[in-house]
């Protein structure tokens, strides 16, 4: 187990790396930041001044390795707009993103998983036709648009809930569901199917065969095998509700990274945005490498 | 002797399309304490589903009619699910066909084992465990304390049989129904693993309903046999009497079709049955065997009852006993009919 740990640590430190060079390569060919700065009016020399200043005259390979040592200390350099450093600048946005994916995960096992199990223990009838018209609608709904609905219904018109903001807990529920809501159908389908096929199998046969309670069955024998290829969808639904909630974190106004990163990639602000980057590339490394370990524990044949 | 599990006009249908797959058509058996009824037949009639329906196992799409169906004092027909759950692992135990797959590969093979014993009885776990390792060298495993910790990939299909044995002991039961419990393994084990059935019927004194191909091992330690052909039960009788006097034409094929050392002459044929066996789907009426028996005559296509020797030997023949007698002279076991 140890030796397997270890092995996938140095993979993602080398995924890590990799995607860390890519986007540094991108974004120093993707636009000149130092005469969207200076602006239009400035001269040549202006230019080169500005350049000089920020230490954007050297190659870029020389660059991305100053950079690089500079990030493995933690180190992200300044932002180009506000006056603060980078890695501050994302801390105090950090917490709001991890609430919302948080408790959009949250909203989102918590509708997938017993919609699965009820849909596939009883295929075919209308629990699982409901259930999977739940899934079709989740699907076929933008989710800035259901946004807005949950917005207007639940804001607006009820006044149950704040609209919009990140003050208080209050104020991650609405986006939490339209995110969690987003992500449920291809979880609940893949808990749907992983079921009844497990369902089928023998060994359920010889559960049974036991003299188990049903629920028992299904709970102890059914749902630890098939729950193994959920798992690993689940962590790259969490991965893209922390990376990708962009969208929802605008309708709602909450300061997080993904509205950072929004904001900073429409003012060329390439320190920050190389910095989001790479935080969302270790993010989704580091849920892959848990739902690895989590299958692994969970199927006792990866182990070895 | 009393009986423990009493079965009459037990039929299973399945709807297929519009059609009905009549798979169980009618077969009354019994089995008392202690007793090794074997049933064979060729694949399709309905054997396995035979003893899923008595352990209440069918796929929910088959239904199960019967007239009695008794187990132990119970009334397995108007039984609730709760009573089947206490009824089935505990004192009914079955073994299935596969070994392969038949073990959940999440749990290692000693939380299966101890599992089934700590839900039915009222037991710590040290001493679920205790049983668990007594019964594993029981069916032969080397280094029982050891497997416990192992998961099911972890062993060969044989062992994993072995531990399915062992886990149909764990709670005493008074019958163990074997569905095929050797099909998928190695030729070589097959007789093993079957004699350690037997073996530990005995020392135990449970009623086991064996079913299986290998009519070898049937006449070794069947105390009754029942021969089933399409859904029905053609013959049944102690084993004494089936291998020595078969009375149905379908038990003589089956019959020849098996080498015997001694009898069977190297470079002769084996028999076999020519055709091919009914389609189960819509009624039959009369013998379903009449369109592959070399006596086929007018009146099986409306022939459908059993008869009766006077002792316990039970045949489904248009032939009535003389006649069959008069064929019997003729037949012997592993080798090509002579007529």
């Amino acid at each position: 187990m140890i030796g397997y740990l270890s092995q996938r640590l140095a993979l993602a430190f080398l995924v890590c790396l990799t995607v860390s060079l890519i986007t540094f390569f991108l974004l120093t060919s993707s636009g000149d930041v130092v005469s969207a700065i200076a602006g239009e009016e400035a001269t040549p020399e202006q230019i080169a001044a500005l350049r000089r200043e920020l230490g954007l005259d050297a190659h870029w390979t020389v660059r991305y390795l100053e950079w690089l040592g500079n990030a493995l200390r933690g180190d992200f350099g300044n932002s180009l707009f506000f006056r603060e450093t980078v890695a501050d600048l994302i801390m105090h946005r950090l917490p709001n993103t991890l609430q919302l994916a948080g408790m959009s995960l949250a909203v989102m096992l918590s509708l997938s998983l017993p919609l699965g199990m009820l849909a596939a223990f009883r295929p075919n009838t209308w629990v699982d036709r409901l259930a999977l018209s739940i899934a079709v609608m989740g699907q076929a709904m933008p989710n800035f648009w259901f946004g807005l609905i949950l917005m207007v219904v639940f804001a607006l018109n009820l006044g149950w809930l704040p609209p919009s903001g990140s003050g208080t807990n209050w104020h991650f529920i609405l986006p939490a569901i339209a995110l969690g809501y987003y992500a449920t159908p291809p979880v609940m389908r893949l808990t749907r199917a992983g079921m009844i096929e497990v369902l089928g199998t023998d060994y359920i046969r010889t559960a049974r065969a036991k003299g188990l309670s049903t629920t028992r069955v299904l709970f102890k024998h059914a749902l630890r095998n098939a729950i193994i290829p959920v798992v690993a969808l689940t962590a790259v639904q969490f991965g893209n509700m922390l990376g990708g909630s962009v969208v929802i974190e605008t309708v709602f106004g909450i300061q997080g990274v993904g509205y950072l990163a929004w904001e900073s990639i429409t003012r060329l602000d390439v320190p920050v945005v190389q910095a989001i980057m790479i935080l969302v590339a270790i993010a989704y490394i580091t849920l892959v490498l848990v739902s690895d370990v989590l299958n692994a524990w969970l199927d006792p044949k990866i182990r070895k | 002797m009393s009986k423990i599990l009493e079965v009459e006009n037990l039929r299973v249908d399945i709807p297929v399309g519009k059609q009905t797959l009549h798979a169980v058509r009618g077969i009354s058996f019994s089995l008392s304490k202690g007793e090794t009824l074997c049933v064979v037949g060729e694949s399709g009639c309905g054997k396995s589903l035979t003893s899923l329906a008595i352990m209440g196992l069918l796929p929910s799409a088959a239904k199960r009619t019967a007239d009695k169906l008794h187990f132990d004092g119970v009334d397995l027909l108007s039984a609730s699910n709760r009573k089947m759950q206490k009824i089935r692992g505990n004192r009914l135990s079955m073994i299935f066909q596969e070994p392969m797959t038949s073990l959940n590969p999440a749990y290692t093979i000693g939380d299966q084992l101890m599992e089934v014993m700590l839900w039915h009885q009222n037991v710590t776990k040290a001493k679920a465990h205790e049983r668990a390792v007594y019964l594993l060298e029981k069916v032969g495993i080397t280094g029982a304390a050891k497997r416990m910790k192992q998961y099911p990939h972890q062993l060969s299909g044989g062992l994993r049989q072995r531990v399915m044995i062992a886990m149909s002991l764990m709670c005493g039961p008074t019958v163990i129904m074997a569905d095929e419990p050797t099909t998928a393994l190695d030729v070589t084990i097959q007789a093993q693993i079957l004699l350690l059935l037997s073996e530990l019927q005995r020392e135990f004194e449970m009623g086991l309903v064996l079913i299986t191909h290998d009519l070898g091992v049937v006449a070794r330690i069947a105390d009754r046999v029942m021969v089933m052909y399409a859904g029905e039960v053609v013959e049944q009788g102690t084993a004494k009497a089936v291998f020595e006097a078969p009375l149905h034409p379908y038990t003589r094929g089956l019959l020849e079709c098996m080498p015997i050392p001694g009898k069977t002459k190297p470079g002769h044929h084996l028999g076999s049955i020519p055709g091919i066996v009914p389609s189960l789907i819509g009624e039959i009426a009369g013998c379903a065997f009449r369109d592959r028996c070399r006596h086929a005559r007018e009146g099986c296509e409306s022939f459908d009852r059993l008869r009766h020797d006077g002792k316990n030997h039970y045949w489904r023949c248009i032939m009535d006993e003389q006649e069959t007698r008069g064929h019997l002279a003729k037949f012997t076991a592993g080798t090509e009919a002579a007529t």
